[in-house]
């Protein structure tokens, strides 16, 4: 189904937490320059699996991997990956906003200043081209040195966006980037992220299943564990495969 | 979603009603032109009206429920293949009253001879529109597949009564006026055929989420 080269290719994927298999030997492929969602119940595994494509599951100490993930084609899991440098390249933006406390400025010039980039001039280029491309530059360039928790919930999230943009990543990871946000905001953050995956790789957890039919391309129904149907968004909202999927997507689950 | 479920439920049933009042209508327009029986061809035209109404309210209840119950999957083709059936079905209602008009005006004059072809039309036509509504009702079987296929048999009835009426005319001239309202009656049953098989696809594809309309794959299992 996905042709081109994939940007992860996911391979007899399994995470445990402790003896708890909360992923399952899950095999994936996600294409560059699109958005995939992965839907499903509480508890089936969406968010651990989206957690594990930049080693952000590495925080939980009990939790261990088995299988792949080709990251363009480099096992992620190797003893030799630089996690700092994947997470730079895959960034994550979570539920609820989290900017730091501290100036809109400083929010998104902290990737850049950690990657040794001093100069004024420069900094200023990256801040306004981050907050630009996260459709927030026009709301906050008279306010750069406010404090970023002083934003709107929609603001802040997209101040979010705007420090992950700043360090240039190729994939973006979201995990419900919209569930603390009105349907106004929300609007706004799918809008953005439709303009993002023309530069940026998407991958999105979400439990608005309208909102998976609203944006993605492709779409992954996880149950259990388990991934129970990937495709096209399209077929998946129409003609789904899967028994279980159709149950789900209908509200008729359980 | 119990909720939902009865909206369906009521859905189907309206559905249903409204394909029972089109069955009568076709059947009796066609007894109405046997018979040569006016009153019955009155009633039918009388009606059509509330086969329209049934129509809109089905109409109406489709968007109300695409707009408040965001339907996916199944539920999104069952209501998708609802609103187009009813509009064949409404259509039917009509071509219905247009065989009860010609056969008034058909009952006023004498009757023409070489009448076989249009009562064995109307009853390939009437079962195609009842199992049609059955396959709506019993969902994924042969039965669909069945009525598209018959459609082929009254596009043959057609053309041959046309022949038919054609070497009559030329014989008498006098008679074309009738001959001509027979032909009518004739397309008009071609037509309810062809709403049934419309109503057969979309049943396929409300079964099996595969549009085949314009295809050549009616046939596929």
């Amino acid at each position: 189904m996905v042709e081109k080269t994939p940007v992860f290719a996911i391979q007899d994927f399994s995470i445990y937490y402790g003896d708890f298999m909360a992923v399952k030997t899950v095999n994936l492929n996600i294409e560059s320059n699109k958005i995939t969602a992965i839907i499903g119940p509480s508890g089936c595994g969406k968010s651990t699996l989206l957690r594990s494509l930049n080693r952000m599951n590495d925080l939980i100490l009990s939790s261990r991997v088995e299988g792949q993930v080709l990251f363009r084609g480099v096992d992620i899991y190797q003893k030799d990956t630089d996690v700092i440098e994947l997470r730079k390249r895959v960034g994550m933006v979570f539920q609820k906003p989290n900017p730091f406390p501290s100036s809109v400025y400083e929010n998104v010039s902290y990737g850049p200043k950690i990657r040794g980039i001093k100069k004024k001039t420069q900094l200023d280029e990256i801040i306004e081209h981050a907050l630009t491309r996260a459709d927030l530059w026009k709301e906050v360039k008279d306010k750069l040195h406010e404090s970023g928790m002083s934003l709107s919930g929609g603001q802040m999230q997209r101040l979010c966006i705007a420090r992950s943009l700043a360090q240039e990543p190729e994939v973006l990871l979201f995990d419900e980037p919209t569930s603390a946000l009105d349907p106004i905001s929300t609007a706004n953050i799918e809008h953005l992220l439709q303009e993002l995956q023309k530069t940026v790789t998407i991958i999105i957890v979400t439990h608005n299943m309208q909102q998976a039919a609203r944006i993605s391309a492709y779409t992954a129904f996880m149950y259990l564990g388990e991934l129970i149907e990937f495709g096209d968004t399209n077929t998946i909202f129409v003609n789904p495969y899967n028994k279980l999927t159709e149950e789900y997507i209908t509200g008729r689950f359980g | 979603m119990g909720i939902f479920d009865d909206e369906l439920k009521a859905l189907r049933e309206m559905i249903l009603k409204l394909g029972c009042m089109v069955e009568n209508a076709v059947r009796d327009s066609v007894k109405a032109l046997v018979d040569r029986d006016s009153e019955l061809a009155k009633e039918v035209i009388r009606r059509d009206h509330l086969i329209n109404a049934l129509d809109v309210k089905i109409d109406e209840e489709c968007v109300r429920l695409i707009a408040l119950r965001q339907p996916m999957a199944r539920d999104l083709r069952l209501i998708t293949t609802a609103m187009k059936i009813t509009t064949d079905l409404e259509r039917m209602g009509d071509l219905a009253g247009n065989i009860a008009e010609r056969a008034i005006e058909l009952n006023a004059e004498p009757q023409l001879k070489s009448f076989k072809n249009i009562p064995k039309m109307a009853e390939i036509t009437q079962q195609m529109v009842r199992d049609s509504l059955d396959a709506f009702v019993t969902g994924c079987s042969r039965l669909p597949y069945e009525v598209i296929k018959r459609d082929d048999e009254v596009d043959d009835l057609t053309v041959r009564n046309f022949e038919e009426l054609l070497s009559l005319m030329i014989q008498d001239p006098k008679i074309i006026p009738l001959a001509v309202k027979r032909t009518y009656i004739a397309k008009y049953l071609e037509r309810i055929a062809d709403h049934a098989t419309n109503i057969a696809e979309m049943i396929i594809y409300m079964c099996k989420g595969k549009m085949i309309r314009h295809t050549e794959i009616s046939e596929e299992k």
